[in-house]
């Protein structure tokens, strides 16, 4: 029946369509699990003792710590500062001194500790002078670059910087903003929470937003498992700010280019950002946050965080960044016995948290107690057989079958041009997979062969360029000491013809005299001889000459068609050099290796060899002499 | 660490061909019905056989015996081999058949997921060109024979090949209609003359209608449990029939309708069973297109033109040759990307 209505829904593409909205390829619809934690009203989680604050908790470079261990610090104080154009600030959560800045465990997908801001809280939450910010009568620029000291970034789980996202673009003027509120993972509930709680407040951010882009239009997507969110959303739009659009609950809907195209039926090409196409998306955490900032002047100091699965309560909790992740659980009523390890995220993009001490941080939408019943470890992975099940749950319609047998292959080049960039990791064709093989766990791999592959590639052909750029340099000092040598050997002949005349003109002049002006003299034509060899290798120095510069771009540039007139020079060098060996005729063979000095040296040697050679044989032919 | 999707939904392998046995049930009974139980042997040995020689295989091949056995697909493999064969073909028929399958064709290239011939028909191939004679004696519907043979004697035949002493081979087995049509339109005799005969039924052979429709039933299952795709039977149907349309347009003396093609020899079995197998096939959902349609333009051809009664099995190892260039050539338009 499902083939018919599938066959169906290909030949009528109106057929499927849910409430205006368009229909993306493929995907899957996991067991939602969002009515354990959206039951309860969000509930503030107390100040902790001690708060733990990675600088990595947003996509870009690392802030730059204005704080040092013993100052003490007030609640939305900035700790560190946004350094470079991607980048977040961080504030203090609450009230307290700094207690350390080292490394520690962070919740990262590697398990590896980073750079963090310990802050032990004094339980005072004393605020630091907050200002609110007049929108409407602001500069948008003024607003912008204002955002950036709020810390605020994606909380949709992207932790993208905000500020970086509502900076005008005047090439591509965004036309539609769309706000992120599908949610489509399973567990997660923090989103939709958030709108039945505080949708007035969202709405208030979307203002904002809409006037930062200079937008008209808005629309809210919103999956149609949280009938109870959308109808908060459209009371508090009543006055047009923003169209709630409701979409068929089926994973990834959530991600950005999915949610344009069913908004939109707008497809982003693959090597284009959404904004270049006029789309803006954020999403409903993140405009409520930009809101709480202009109108109250508050940072981004926490975050609603879904606690779910094998804890006694699931609940959705206001969490301030840094808060160990055992004190959210003790809220939640503590994990299960049987609880074996915690996930950040949801199940199907989520990573196993390294321990039950980390902290929170922007990205943790949500946590998971996982136990082995919950989430049972898959089978071994049997063979694949083609059945194409993963290639019908693609949403980027990838081919996953081929990328598997390309990265289990290691044939990296052939996973690139079946567009393994272009997989989002969504974890749908494991899904679906029969034979339970961990396809996105090989995409990781095969990602980070060819991504390490191709910054070695990147280092050895700068290495490449430098070594070419280093033997050009040295054939070039090589001809200019050449030429110096030479120039200095023509100023030593002038002088030694100089010192002939005085000979000539000194009637005084010893034998000994004469015999050394006579050294002298075979001195100095072994000296022009190699002049003039100089000036028959002269005519081939003009060509390194001319690569030099195209050398030193190449080196600088690195582009292809310098590294072309580099390797055409070097030929050319070759060629001229072998030219003027020939063109020098008489010279001795094999030399070409030998620097014109030393060649000048040997000649000299062979003179003085050959004179005294003479004088020895004019000495046995005359022993009388004597 | 990090094994995202932790959840997963999807039926296991053994699910998978389990209901591909299930759905095959129906077919059975009704080639039992018509042609006698005799089939049932075939079946039993050629699933020992598979078994037996599978777990030798992956034994040989250090692999782990018991989640491979289960898995069971040597069991597909052997039902479909042995549906395929005359239902009284003699026991060392069957058994030379599977063992080719399951050893040369399967575990020979790689084992599950690896062969790149569909291996049932391969083991039909060997069969076909090794012994000709045998493959083409089928036994006859049993509407036809005056005195069916019993449960024993049709026993004492697939192990002995000995009958009881009134009777003769000739007397329980009769060419298919696809052979008879075949050799009869030699003879220059017409198809409208040709099928008055007595082993001809509405359609297809006496009794191929039941079959027939038992096995469009289990695809029929198969298709809504989503185990295939609809685009292989599609296509193959519609190839095969609009192949067969338009020569029966061009002369209908001298070429069957599409309605026999249909019915006729595997077809159905082929549309909904064989083409199907995942691992031999194309992956893309045009190059599923594109090979069930060759495989049905070529099965015509070989039952009009070939010196083959029945064109199914060529035509699949012809276009499972086919597979790699074919899902090279219909890749689907990545999200984001030009054609």
């Amino acid at each position: 029946m499902n083939a018919i209505l599938n066959l169906a829904s290909r030949l009528l593409p109106g057929l499927g369509r849910h409430d205006d909205v368009y229909a993306f390829n493929g995907g899957v619809h996991p067991p939602e699990h969002k009515a354990e934690s959206n039951t309860r009203p969000i509930a503030k989680l107390n100040t902790p003792k001690i708060l733990v604050l990675p600088l990595r908790q947003h996509v870009g470079h690392l802030p730059k710590v204005l704080v040092k261990v013993g100052d003490r610090v007030l609640k939305g104080q900035l700790l560190a500062e946004a350094e470079g154009t991607v980048s977040a600030a961080i504030h203090a959560p609450t009230s307290g001194t700094v207690a350390a800045i080292d490394e520690q465990v962070i919740p990262h997908p590697s398990g590896l500790p980073d750079t963090c801001i310990t802050l032990s809280c004094d339980g005072l939450d004393e605020w630091t002078p907050l200002q609110s910010i007049n929108w409407r009568l602001s500069d948008k620029k003024t607003l912008v670059d204002s955002l950036r000291l709020s810390g605020i970034v994606g909380l949709g789980g992207a932790t993208f910087p905000s500020h970086i996202k509502l900076r005008s673009n005047t090439q591509a003027p965004i036309h539609t903003l769309i706000i992120n509120a599908a949610e489509c993972e399973p567990y997660i509930t923090c989103d939709d929470m958030l709108m039945r709680e505080r949708a007035d407040e969202i709405v208030a951010g979307i203002e904002i937003v809409k006037h930062l882009l200079g937008v008209e239009t808005c629309l809210i997507g919103i999956e149609d498992n949280k009938p109870a969110a959308g109808e908060a959303m459209k009371a508090s739009c009543q006055k047009g700010q923003a169209l709630v659009k409701v979409v068929p609950t089926l994973y990834p809907s959530g991600d950005a280019r999915r949610l344009i195209h069913l908004l939109l039926d707008l497809e982003i090409p693959s090597d284009k950002r959404s904004t270049d196409l006029g789309v803006q998306v954020f999403n409903v955490a993140t405009v409520l946050a930009i809101h709480r900032y202009f109108a109250f002047g508050e940072p981004s100091i926490s975050r609603i965080v879904t606690v779910t699965g094998n804890v006694a309560s699931p609940q959705n909790f206001e969490v301030l960044f840094g808060t160990p992740l055992a004190d959210l659980i003790a809220a939640a009523g503590g994990a299960q016995d049987d609880t074996s390890h915690f996930i950040m995220g949801g199940p199907m993009m989520g990573f196993d948290l390294p321990s039950s001490q980390v902290p929170i941080t922007k990205a943790a939408n949500c946590i998971i107690a996982a136990k082995p019943d919950l989430f049972p470890a898959p089978p071994p992975a049997m063979p694949c057989i083609r059945c194409s099940r993963c290639a019908e749950a693609c949403p980027v319609n990838l081919q996953p079958q081929e990328l598997y047998w390309f990265a289990k292959s290691d044939n990296f080049e052939k996973a690139r041009d079946y567009k393994l960039f272009d997989c989002i990791e969504c974890g749908c064709c494991s899904y679906v997979c029969p034979s339970t093989i961990p396809l996105v766990q090989y995409y990781r791999y095969a990602k980070s062969e060819i991504i390490a592959a191709d910054k070695a590639k990147e280092a050895a052909d700068l290495a490449r360029e430098r070594n070419d750029f280093r033997l050009a340099r040295i054939e070039r000092e090589k001809l200019e000491r050449a030429q110096k040598h030479a120039e200095r050997s023509a100023a030593n002949k002038t002088e030694a013809s100089a010192q002939a005349d005085t000979a000539k003109t000194t009637p005084s002049a010893t034998p000994t005299d004469s015999a050394v002006s006579d050294k002298q003299a075979a001195i100095a034509a072994a000296i022009a001889r190699a002049k003039a060899q100089k000036l028959a290798n002269g005519s081939a120095t003009a060509e390194p000459a001319v690569s030099k510069p195209a050398a030193s771009k190449a080196d600088t540039q690195a582009t292809p068609a310098d590294k072309q007139a580099l390797i055409t020079a070097a030929i050319e060098r070759a060629k001229a050099a072998k030219l003027a060996a020939a063109q020098a005729g008489l010279a001795p063979k094999n030399t070409e290796n030998i620097s014109p000095s030393v060649q000048a040296q040997i000649k000299q040697t062979d003179a003085i060899r050959e004179k005294a050679r003479k004088l020895s044989e004019s000495d046995t032919s005359d022993p009388d002499k004597g | 660490m990090n094994r995202s999707p932790y959840i997963s939904n999807a039926p296991t392998v053994s699910t998978i061909m389990f209901k591909v046995l299930l759905a095959l049930v129906p077919g059975i009974a009704a080639y039992a019905y018509v042609y006698g139980a005799g089939i049932v042997v075939s079946l039993v040995l050629a699933t020992s056989t598979a078994l037996i020689t599978e777990a030798a295989l992956l034994k040989l091949r250090q692999r782990p015996i018991q989640p491979y056995l289960m898995d069971l697909s040597a069991v597909v493999t052997a039902w479909l081999l042995a549906l395929s064969l005359p239902a009284l073909a003699p026991w060392w028929v069957v058994v030379v058949g599977t063992f080719f399958a399951i050893v040369i064709a399967k575990q020979l290239y790689g084992g599950l997921g690896y062969n790149p011939f569909n291996p049932a028909m391969v083991g039909y191939a060997v069969l076909l060109i090794s012994f000709p004679l045998i493959m083409t004696k089928w036994p006859a519907p049993l509407s036809l024979v005056a005195q069916p043979l019993s449960w024993s004697e049709q026993l004492s035949f697939i192990f002995q090949q000995t009958l009881p002493a009134s009777m003769t081979v000739d007397a329980i087995s009769s060419a298919t209609p696809l052979d008879y049509l075949k050799t009869q339109l030699m003879l220059n005799k017409n198809v409208p003359s040709i099928s008055q005969a007595p082993i001809f039924g509405h359609f297809g052979g006496q009794g191929q209608e039941i079959v027939t429709t038992a096995y469009l039933l289990g695809g029929l299952y198969l298709l809504q449990q989503r185990i295939i795709s609809w685009h292989l039977p599609t296509a193959f149907l519609l190839a095969l029939s609009g192949m067969a349309g338009a020569f029966y347009l061009m002369d209908p003396s001298h070429y069957a309708n599409p309605a026999f093609h249909i019915v006729s020899g595997a077809s159905l079995l082929c549309a909904f069973f064989i083409i199907t197998d995942p691992v031999s096939g194309p992956t893309t959902p045009k190059g599923k297109l594109y090979f069930a349609a060759g495989v049905g333009v070529l099965t015509y051809l070989i039952r009009v033109y070939g010196g083959y009664p029945d064109g199914v099995a060529f035509s699949v190892l012809i276009m499972n040759m086919c597979v790699p260039l074919i899902d090279a050539l219909t890749q689907p338009r990545v999200f984001g990307h030009e054609k």
